[in-house]
């Protein structure tokens, strides 16, 4: 009987990076494009993802993943739009992980599929620290829940490659400075795009189809 | 509370070093976790000590060390920790855009200690360094 040290170094998620590599090289073979959306709970998830069918349905074959702690009230929404849509429920998990996500695309018909969206859970928190194996991770943010959220939560908009700024329509109504949020979100992530939004009446959705649409294209090269 | 999620994948980790370093008994793990993880040491101490209850890890202690979250200024290139996460260079002021991360995002496992049931072995591993009992 002895007593030793062993350094080791080794990545804590290490066994989540290893699974979101795996899903990764299933969109790349398959030449799918995959987001990793996430906000805090209301932001407007969902109803971005039945605007987007809406918007890019009749060209692109598109399918959801959705990530919930319970029910599956959102892959019925989506569902309802008539894509795909496989409900993941975490069973209190406050994130989904690289292994719930590689179940959920066995339950998918990859064939000719040209974007999946991975809705997250709602939380602007554990979510930034779990790739799932997504090309780009995309963020909503409310204007309602106001301007000081890129000092609150600095991973997710470190973490995320395009912001959404969603209920502009709401901004006569709530203390929300849109510089602020631009300000603070370009110290934190500069090459982050941000898109101005209202998912309710349309306003500002063609630069995100269009960026949607640029990266589709990117990404379906890879088809053979 | 993701903390029980990343105590599952260290257990893990743990459990796999030990094997292959011949450890039958850990005593102490040592990790670094940055303050942009949002990690809460003690909630992650609860769930780690709950999961290893039943395992050769049961009653480690589990040595957390935060690091603080550091940026480059892209103006002066000064490394400065920040401060109530807001980011501003003390040097040249709110930096409009570009900082660089340095640290913050560790979730890193850095050693493990217990006891080996077979010195041969422990000295043969090529990363592993033994000091005598009671040290």
């Amino acid at each position: 009987m002895s007593q030793v040290k062993v350094p080791v170094v080794r990545n804590i998620l290490e066994a989540n990076e290893r699974l979101a590599k795996a899903n990764r090289t299933i969109f790349d073979q398959a030449g799918i494009f995959a987001v990793n959306l996430m906000s805090s709970p209301g932001a407007g998830k969902t109803s971005l993802l039945e605007k987007t069918i809406d918007g890019l349905g009749d060209r692109y074959r598109i399918a959801v993943i959705e990530g919930d702690i319970q029910s599956s009230y959102d892959a019925e929404r989506i569902q309802r739009k008539g894509v795909q849509a496989v409900q993941i429920n975490t069973d209190g998990a406050c994130h989904l992980d690289g292994g719930m996500v590689l179940e959920a695309i066995e339950a998918l018909d990859l064939d000719g599929l040209d974007l999946l969206v991975i809705e997250n859970v709602g939380n602007l928190v554990c979510p930034a620290e779990f790739n799932l194996g997504e090309h780009h991770k995309v963020m909503i943010l409310s204007v309602a829940e106001g301007d000081d959220k890129p000092l609150k939560y600095p991973l997710m908009f470190q973490t995320s490659s395009v912001l959404l700024v969603n209920k502009i329509d709401l901004l006569p109504y709530v203390d929300c400075d849109l510089e602020k949020i631009r300000q603070r979100a370009g110290q934190l992530n500069p090459r982050q795009q941000i898109f101005e939004v209202s998912c309710r009446g349309g306003a500002g959705l063609d630069a995100w189809y269009a960026w949607l649409e640029t990266e589709i294209a990117r990404v379906r090269v890879n088809r053979g | 509370m993701h903390e029980m999620a990343i105590a599952e994948s260290l257990l893990g980790i743990v459990l796999d070093e030990s094997g292959r370093h011949g450890i039958t008994r850990v005593n102490r793990i040592q990790l670094q976790v940055g303050a942009l993880a949002a990690v809460v040491p003690a909630a992650l101490t609860f769930c780690f000590e709950l999961i290893s209850r039943d395992t050769i890890v049961a009653d480690a202690v589990l040595a957390i060390e935060m690091v603080a979250v550091v940026v480059r200024c892209p103006e002066c290139k000064e490394r400065f920790e920040v401060d109530n996460q807001f980011y501003v260079c003390p040097r040249c002021g709110p930096i409009p855009a570009g900082l660089d991360l340095t640290s913050g995002r560790e979730l890193t496992l850095l050693s493990i200690e217990g006891e080996s049931g077979d010195e041969d072995e422990s000295s043969e591993s090529p990363c592993g360094e033994e000091y005598p009992r009671g040290q």
